[in-house]
């Protein structure tokens, strides 16, 4: 498999409003580092996941992958054509190409319009079909949801939250993208419903050959759904794998001690051991070295003062000591 | 023990909508003794948090409920406004999801817990103080003196529900209602309060009813599990034994459901439709309409619960084994 999409060093950081205290003690504003270093290749065809616990950087992540957000450094290249320095012509083709689908299909959606107007404004804006054959593409797209055709004349409050999120894919579909982020699009359903809309992905992937990007702090859900994983920590990737190698023996502490939290399925001996201490530090204050060294079992003094680089250790794994 | 601490018999809770009556819960029983944790699992609208609710007489005026709720033999529902505020805080606690509107965000946390402790023990201030010294350093909250003089904005998310359980177990209740306490965490955070909530069990010898929408929380939390579908009990019984050979048709749609049950990146086995919506009157099963097992008399006649130790009304139990 080839890379379709390049990041290369990526860091974005928010500036918070600097308070009057701030003033006072001639403090600089407050910085939010979301993501900061971050390099990978998403492949043709595959489906890779961002997992990571709130605040570790992965939504931002999939802002910046298509263009919601600005990144401050680093390059996002799609078929090693770089996004920086494109014209703005080019830059269109490029988020056509781009998709994503978000969490909340109540909120992505907007009320005032049918689906059909919804489809049909995608289709119009970015001349993906003449005019003439926007009805009959609408169609198409509902089919390819499983959404009956009637429902291009009602208005997103008159479905349920499957069938939002349904509305929602083929709002992105309606481009033809490449490549489909999806950011936690199954966490605000039911959990009967979720089954649903994962396989509509799974299926939809088979047919259009897409490559999609999945978003989830839903850990059973990913070692379903991925090819590769991809674990974030305080706005770094700390380890990148095959999906099943990887939940088979997870190299990285903290991917370890995430995997260990996730409550099996399978009733067991319950122990009441915490899998790890401590919360995610603050991304105004992250520690030296290795973000994870307070909470990290294996730290020793070499973890608070460098951080350990991406190395191979079957996969890129971020630790000294894995 | 004789008998268990709290015994539900035929809790029923409607409301005046707008619309018309609104049955949020239909004829739910169950029982919890000391020790023991009982998991509540459904999706949302499935009644659960209102029933806890609604044992405690936490319900507004629009709220019709019958039934019976028993506190170690006691009617809570006939008992006067002075035993039942005794009750409240005192032997029976609740934990709620969202701790920050729990909270009051106006009282340094040590504010709080003292008042619990005003309310229901005859300590001196020194003692309260000592107490809630000692409750911090229980459920794991460390600096345990500066911590009670901080607000609960000066809190991160998990050091809230900390803080919310160390305030409902000040009086040393013999039962904690928590209702999903961990949805609102991350999954680290969420095992560690998990284990916090196994550890004050086996400690105090609490009885603990455990509401949540996580299988997997119930898989490897409870010793007990009643599963609720639109209002009502489909099942109960003992966790290993529910998860291994679930009696009602909904329980084996949803545990199949799950990602992880198939091979890897194969179609899930889903739940067809939505649940169904609370204002709407069923003659059977409220499942039948999205069952796969479902036969003539599921949408006329109501199945009855039967079975014990392990209960469950569905018509299709002997067809879900093969």
């Amino acid at each position: 498999m080839t890379a379709l999409l390049e990041v290369e060093g990526l860091s974005k950081r928010f500036t918070g409003r600097r308070s009057f205290a701030d003033m006072l003690a001639r403090r600089p504003a407050p910085v939010v580092r979301a993501l900061e270093d971050v390099s990978l290749d998403i492949r043709r065809g595959e489906t890779l996941g961002i997992v990571g616990e709130s605040g570790c950087g992965k939504s931002t992540l999939a802002r910046c992958l298509v263009h919601l957000h600005n990144a401050d450094a680093g390059t996002i290249r799609l078929d090693g054509l770089p996004m920086e320095g494109m014209d703005s012509a080019a830059r269109e083709k490029f988020s056509r190409r781009v998709q994503m689908v978000f969490q909340d299909p109540y909120g992505s959606l907007n009320p005032r319009m049918t689906v059909g107007q919804t489809l049909a404004e995608v289709l119009a804006v970015h001349r993906i079909v003449p005019p003439a054959q926007i009805a009959a593409r609408v169609d198409e797209l509902l089919d390819l949801v499983h959404l009956p055709r009637d429902a291009a004349a009602r208005y997103p409050y008159e479905f349920s939250g499957g069938q939002r999120q349904r509305i929602g894919i083929a709002r992105a579909l309606a481009m033809q993208p490449d490549v489909i982020i999806a950011d936690e699009p199954v966490s605000a359903l039911d959990v009967s419903v979720q089954a649903q809309v994962v396989n509509l992905f799974l299926e939809l992937q088979s047919r259009l050959g897409l490559t999609l990007v999945f978003i989830t702090h839903d850990l059973r859900l990913v070692r379903h759904l991925t090819h590769r994983v991809a674990v974030m920590y305080l706005g770094r990737i700390v380890e990148l794998g095959p999906t099943e190698q990887l939940f088979d023996a997870p190299r990285h502490p903290y991917t370890q001690a995430l995997l260990r939290a996730v409550p099996q399925l399978t009733p067991g001996r319950r122990s009441d051991e915490a899998a790890v201490m401590g919360e995610l530090p603050s991304p105004l204050n992250p520690p030296t070295g290795c973000a994870f060294h307070p909470r990290c079992p294996l730290a020793q003094a070499r973890c608070s003062v460098e951080r350990p680089e991406m190395r191979e250790v079957g996969w890129p794994v971020a630790c000294h000591f894995a | 023990m004789s008998g268990p601490l709290l015994d539900v018999r035929g809790l029923t809770v409607t409301f005046n909508a707008r619309h018309g009556l609104v049955h949020a819960v239909d004829g739910l029983s169950f029982a919890v003794g000391a020790g023991e944790v009982l998991g509540i699992v459904g999706e949302s609208g499935s009644g659960k948090s209102v029933s806890l609710r609604a044992v405690m007489r936490l319900l507004g005026a629009n709220a019709q409920v019958s039934g019976q709720a028993l506190w170690q033999g006691e009617d809570i529902f006939a008992m006067s406004p002075e035993r039942l505020r005794a009750l409240r805080g005192g032997q029976v606690a609740m934990v709620f999801q969202e701790p920050m509107s729990a909270l009051n965000p106006v009282l340094p946390i040590g504010q709080q817990i003292d008042e619990v402790l005003v309310a229901h023990t005859a300590m001196d201030p020194a003692a309260r103080r000592k107490r809630a010294e000692e409750l911090l350093g229980l459920v794991g909250i460390a600096a345990a003196r500066t911590r009670l003089a901080q607000f609960p904005h000066e809190f991160s998310g998990g050091m809230r529900q900390r803080a919310m359980i160390a305030i409902s177990i000040a009086a040393s209740p013999k039962l904690l209602l928590a209702d999903e306490p961990t949805t609102a965490l991350d999954v680290t955070i969420q095992d560690q309060i998990l284990k916090l909530l196994l550890r004050l069990v086996g400690d105090l010898g609490m009885g603990l009813v455990l509401v949540t929408h996580d299988l997997g929380v119930v898989a490897q939390t409870c010793d007990r599990v009643a599963v609720m579908y639109a209002g009502r009990l489909c099942e109960a019984g003992g966790v290993a034994d529910v998860f291994a050979h679930p009696h009602h048709a909904y329980t084996h749609a949803l545990l199949g459901s799950m990602p992880g049950t198939g091979a890897a990146r194969q179609p899930l086995t889903p739940i067809p439709g939505q649940p169904p919506k609370v204002d709407a009157f069923v003659a059977g099963c409220a499942f039948a309409p999205r069952c796969a097992f479902a036969e003539a008399r599921c949408s006329t006649e109501r199945p009855p619960l039967l079975g014990s130790p392990h209960a469950a009304a569905c018509f299709a139990t002997a067809r879900l084994a093969v």
